[in-house]
């Protein structure tokens, strides 16, 4: 059997990109090994616990569950991709520092991207809403207490509510 | 890294018929949050896989020349639940969709996949028989047409000839006017499970909200595939729309659906609960469609 | 001079990496280079692999090697993260080779492929065909205990580990007094894993003759002695690094594959090679929380007061010793304190069954034992027809109290402290009222639960610890300890201890958060809650070592008397006019290149610490039971505890809600099951495993009596464990008050509910 390969364009974090991938790896698989994106993490490989959660076109996905071959044209976003041009960091992972929403970080760099996509959509949700749009992600550490005070901290931030 | 053999991508329903055709022995995988899975746990393992994520023109929701509702195959779950068409017509599909997974599971999984892989906890599912859904096959002769409930055909079967794939599921007009619905989905945890038991009612009230003109009733595990519960849609039609009726109602599923013992549920457990799921669920759908039973 | 940088909320020293992405874990530092493995697990329950043929798996192109049971060295060893013990008695059971033929669970390892890629390694995994001689297996740990139950270990007749006793007074005089109510329990508790989410990963290569060992783990320096014995080789060819890790919880403080992992890269030439467990394996594979069945009887006077009780508990061990006899012990051991009774008779038996293995988890054996206690306590409240949370103002702890055997004192009355401020806190004391003759299907209770625990390990086994202390040339200072950073904060508490011990801002201080044992001063490891505890003797006594030598430096530059000397937020003082003399970069930049007298000045130092604390605390809970659906919604829940001066007040809530997490889904969802068939895992993945999701819980409140501990130097103690010991019997007590329905088998889900209701008449 010899391996198949295809040759992937696509935008990661800003940057248009070529990559020949093997049709067998996950999207986790390119950007861990080929991109060395090491936010993306690995907890289950599943799509039960949301830590290799990255954003394609605006929605986020388990990129464990995504196969590299379908990147193709796509625009993928990373935690690594947040940071300003001069090192800033944005403003929900200030919060996440802030709100002391990390422990063992296994599980943050996932949240935070679904944070991005909940923050992006510009809407005010409530805080039962917010715990379902934060759903997909599993963390042992937190009890999810900070997680969510830091994503509502800044949702109103940016709405201009507090 | 996937232990698949080869992956073949279509690029439009035609060239997924002919990879159908071409390669037999490969495995149609849409969104991967199932065929995936389980390609990883070794069920799947060293298969050829078709790709039909590529397709757009299978994404999308829209009322066809026949006033069908029709959902794109490849429809995500998230974009169902956002869909104006849904949301209007057959809301209670959208809700049920909505308590897929989590968030993303709900980006990546389509309806399409979600009734092709014929698990009878899928979401989407009892819902689509409760509102007597129409599925779209698209093979080398054209389009076949079939009733969801005979597209399910016994646990993980469902009836997808060799040169077919999946199109669209459709809801008639017929089934949607004025019809409202309710599904409870019973699981152990609030997101990122599967339906221990789910049951989606829906009825359709006489004009002064008194009477129940007709109602229907699906379940999800009540038995090997998705089942709808003739007896109690029958003790229910023609009557008041009170909550006695609902009591009727609910008791008479117990003559309909067969669960059965498993380590997530025991059948007497499941019984139990569908009882008053039903009951629950013609209430709230009572109340949805403008009746008041309290 | 205390008290600059402890006890305020400061940033974590690696929040900043870990918001960014950057903070590397094993696998981001790992080569691609690296050659993968699969374990071929056990696919029955007990019996003898009788032969292994690899020869099919062989032709899958990509394989390298194929290891089995028939090939590993023959040197038995412990995997329990416990500090080592020159006395042979007090040694933990060495009862595991690396690769198993008697096999002992379903799961246990018998043989592992390396391939160059992960798909070949799966596909020869699948391939490798091994042949069992088959045993009978038993699951239940009473079962276990029978005549004619199958022999888990050779050595161990009858599959009892240990079995220890409690003998106070005279159980059975005590209990024939007159008028006496007896008030019995059986009280269960599943077994749970501990779900990091970063699964347990190392690698290994060999570098100058040794073995480089990069691992997810909790104790790098037990990990070491621990590849050391499992390969018969000298400790120091072992190098172990720990990077970040990404949750550990007491999985992590067991060897796990570092010694199969070491082993493996000796017999390829030293090349990398990396065990990475999936989820499926780490459930199964790794360690598990003991399943402990608990008996109770009590034996009350009407007026509340205990003239004798009894305790038995069964510990479920798994097929392997692990931490073994102490986490029953340790639950054992509150029983007779935290409701003092001259009269105790207590049995503890930790026993082998074909269960996974179980070691250490989050609480190390007083989750089990306060669902048991508290649960109970409940249960004689209500015989006595007494307001539960009152009685135990009764009959709880009193100021004062202390342990003979650990010599720890109840400085403080905190259980009545930290009572008084849940009560409060949750409106308990209307909310009882206002739920007292409920009829309907949906029905709110509330409930409380308290909880004993103890830091740290001494008297049972060594405590101390290590610090290095190095001054750079700008006044700034990096700090070492052999106690390891696993996501609970230690790092930050430490910066800040540091920070105040030394005298410079918190700023000034750089955590080396890696640990590396050929570097790291010697410490063994994150466990036992004692991180700040520990670790606070040698920061602080490492941190005046090297103050006392920047000043002694001091005197040399600035001609003034040592005693006239301080160090102060990074500057030299003098302290009678209060005169900033210079910064320590300056004295530390003239120290190093003074042509006159150059010194590089440093602290080490370790401390042994034969001293614990008692760290109490409660929590209160309210729930609305929807009877009908035999669905539990907790509504609000709040922990009070009392570790002591807080160190860093938002990392301590921060862990607290951990805990608190962790114990609602004890309570309430979380079980790993098994076919009683074959003794199959039935859910070893996280969509059947049911932890509690963004969805499964109300806002978490973390309250805090801060009663400073007066055996440390900084007053705190344990924090990290506690959270996770109560929520589960609060929880069942308020599912008692909504309901009447006393559940004594948690988790408390809804198959266990159904038949409850059901013989209470509910349904």
């Amino acid at each position: 059997m010899s391996n198949q390969y295809k040759l992937i364009r696509c935008t990661i974090n800003g940057k248009a990109v070529e990559q020949m991938v093997d049709v067998r790896a996950s999207l986790t698989d390119m950007l861990r090994n080929d991109f060395r994106l090491t936010s993306v993490k690995k907890g289950c490989e599943v799509g039960e616990c949301g830590a290799c959660n990255v954003i394609i076109d605006g929605e986020c996905f388990n990129s464990c569950l995504y196969l590299a071959a379908w990147a193709d044209g796509k625009n993928i976003r990373t935690l690594e991709g947040l940071m300003g041009p001069g090192g800033e960091l944005a403003d929900i992972q200030q919060a996440f520092i802030d709100e002391a929403a990390i422990q063992c970080g296994f599980c943050t760099p996932g949240f935070i991207m679904t944070a991005v996509e909940i923050l992006e959509s510009g809407k005010e949700y409530t805080d039962d809403e917010l715990r379902k749009l934060l759903s997909g992600h599993l963390c042992r550490c937190t009890g999810y207490e900070n997680i969510l005070r830091a994503v509502r901290k800044t949702m109103l931030k940016r709405l201009g509510k507090a | 890294m996937y232990d698949l053999k080869a992956l073949y991508e279509a690029q439009s329903v035609q060239d997924a018929v002919r990879l159908r055709l071409e390669h037999p022995e490969a495995q149609i995988l849409a969104g991967g949050t199932d065929v995936l899975v389980q390609m990883r746990e070794g069920k799947r393992a060293g298969k050829e896989l078709i790709s039909i994520y590529g397709i757009d023109s299978m994404r999308g929701v829209s009322i066809d020349e026949e006033e069908n509702i029709r959902i794109g195959s490849l429809t995500s779950f998230s974009h169902i639940t956002k869909d104006p068409i849904i949301q209007k017509y057959i809301n209670v599909l959208g809700e049920a969709v909505d308590m897929v997974g989590g968030p993303q599971i709900r980006n990546a999984g389509t309806i399409g996949g979600n009734t092709c892989n014929g698990v009878t906890s899928a979401d989407s599912a009892s819902t689509l028989f409760a509102w007597d859904a129409v599925v779209e096959l698209t093979g080398a002769e054209g389009v076949r047409r079939l009733p969801i409930q005979e597209f399910y055909l016994s646990a993980g079967k469902v009836d997808i000839r060799p040169d077919e794939i999946q199109t669209a599921l459709l809801i008639p007009k017929a089934s949607y006017e004025n019809c409202f619905g309710h599904y409870i989905k019973y699981a152990m945890r609030n997101a990122m499970d599967i339906a221990t038991t789910g049951c989606s009612v829906n009825v359709v009230l006489s004009e002064d909200k008194k009477t129940i003109l007709r109602a229907r009733i699906a379940y999800g595990v009540a038995g090997p595939i998705p089942t709808r519960a003739p007896s109690a849609e029958e003790a229910a039609g023609g009557r008041p729309a009170t909550e006695e009726t609902a009591e009727t109602f609910a008791a008479a599923v117990l003559s309909d659906i067969r669960p059965r013992d498993s380590w997530r549920a025991s059948k007497a457990f499941r019984e139990h609960i569908a009882v008053e799921l039903a009951k629950r669920g013609l209430l709230e759908s009572i109340r949805l469609a403008g009746g008041a039973t309290v | 001079m205390m008290s600059k940088s402890v006890g305020r909320p400061v940033v974590r020293v690696d929040a900043f990496d870990k918001a960014t992405g950057r903070a590397k874990y094993t696998d981001d530092l790992c080569d691609r280079s690296a050659l993968v493995t699969r374990i071929v697990h056990s696919t029955i329950a007990h019996g003898m692999v009788q032969k292994v043929d690899t020869r099919q798996a062989e032709q899958v192109p990509g394989v390298v090697r194929i290891f089995t049971c028939f090939d590993v060295p023959a040197y038995r060893f412990p995997t329990a993260g416990h500090p080592w013990s020159t006395d042979p008695h007090h040694q933990d059971v060495a009862d595991r080779l690396l690769l198993n033929r008697h096999v002992r669970y379903y799961g246990d390892e018998v043989a592992v492929v390396v391939a160059e890629d992960e798909v070949a390694a799966a596909q020869a995994a699948r391939l490798v065909q091994v042949e069992y001689e088959e045993y009978p297996f038993v699951l239940d740990v009473q079962k276990a205990m029978e005549p004619d139950a199958p022999r888990i270990h050779e050595e161990y007749p009858g599959n009892v580990l240990a079995h220890t006793t409690i003998r106070n007074g005279d159980y059975e005089a005590a209990s024939k007094e007159p008028g006496l109510i007896k008030v019995e329990g059986w009280y269960d508790t599943p077994t749970v894993q501990h779900c990091h989410i970063e699964n347990h990963i190392c690698t290994a290569h060999m570098e100058g003759g040794r073995i480089m060992v990069t691992s997810s783990t909790q104790i790098p320096h037990i990990v070491r002695r621990v590849c050391g014995q499992a390969l018969g080789i000298p400790w120091g060819k072992v190098r172990i690094v720990k990077p970040y890790i990404g949750g550990g919880f007491g999985n992590k403080q067991d060897a796990l594959y570092e010694p199969l992992c070491a082993w493996l890269t000796t017999q390829l030439g030293g090349r990398l090679v990396k065990v990475d467990c999936s989820r499926e394996e780490t459930f199964v594979s790794n360690r598990v929380r003991h399943a402990i069945r608990t008996h109770i009887i009590s034996w009350v006077r009407p007026d509340g007061t205990f003239a004798a009780r009894k305790i038995e508990c069964f510990s479920n061990q798994g097929g392997y010793a692990s931490h073994g006899h102490g986490i029953v012990a340790k639950g054992m051991g509150a029983f007779p304190q935290i409701y003092p009774c001259p009269n105790v008779e207590g049995d503890a038996y930790t026993v082998f069954t074909n269960r996974p293995s179980a070691g250490a988890m989050r609480g190390y054996g007083i989750p089990q034992a306060m669902w048991a206690g508290e649960s109970h306590i409940d249960d004689v409240a209500r015989a006595l027809g007494r307001e539960p949370m009152e009685y135990r103002y009764q009959i709880v702890m009193p100021k004062g109290y202390v342990d003979g055997f650990s010599k720890n004192e109840n400085y403080y009355d905190t259980f009545r402290q930290v009572m008084d401020k849940g009560r409060t806190a949750i409106d308990y004391d209307r909310k009882r009222k206002a739920y007292e003759n409920q009829t309907g299907p949906v029905r709110r209770g509330v409930g409380m639960a308290l909880f004993w625990y103890n830091t740290a390990v001494w008297p049972i086994s060594l405590e101390s610890s290590s610090c290095r202390m190095v001054l750079n040339q700008d006044g700034s200072v990096q700090v070492q300890t052999g106690e390891t950073e696993i996501g609970q904060g230690c790092d930050t508490a430490f910066a800040q201890m540091a920070a105040d011990a030394i005298g410079i801002p918190f700023e000034d201080v750089h955590m080396i958060s890696t640990q590396d044992t050929d570097i790291t001063p010697f410490g063994t490891g994150a466990y036992a809650s004692r991180q700040t505890y520990i670790g606070g003797f040698a920061l602080r006594q490492t941190g005046q070592m090297l103050k006392e030598r920047i000043l002694t430096y001091a005197v040399e530059l600035t001609r003034q008397m040592k005693e006239t000397l301080d160090l102060i937020d990074g500057k030299i003082v003098r302290i009678s006019d209060g005169r900033e003399l210079m910064t320590l970069g300056e004295l530390a930049t003239e120290a190093l290149y003074s042509l006159e007298h150059s010194q590089h000045i440093t602290a080490e130092s370790t401390y042994q610490i034969k001293n614990n604390a008692y760290s109490f605390g409660c929590t209160f809970a309210e729930v609305e039971v929807d009877i009908p659906m035999c669905q539990v919604k907790l509504l609000n829940i709040v922990n009070v505890h009392d570790c002591g001066k807080l160190i860093n007040p938002a990392l301590a809530e921060a862990q607290v809600h951990g805990g608190m997490s962790m114990g609602i889904g004890y309570g309430l969802s979380e079980q790993l099951l098994f076919d009683e068939r074959t003794g199959k895992p039935l859910n070893n993945n996280l969509l059947d495993y049911k932890l509690s999701t963004f969805m499964d819980h109300p806002n978490l409140q973390a309250l805090f009596v801060e009663n400073a501990e007066p055996t440390s130097p900084y007053g705190t103690k344990a924090l990290g464990e506690p959270p996770a010991c109560s929520p589960a019997p609060a929880i069942r007590n308020a599912i008692l008050n909504a309901t009447g329905v006393a559940v004594n088998n948690a988790p408390m889900t809804p198959h266990v509910l159904f038949p409850a209701f059901k013989d209470a008449g509910l349904l």
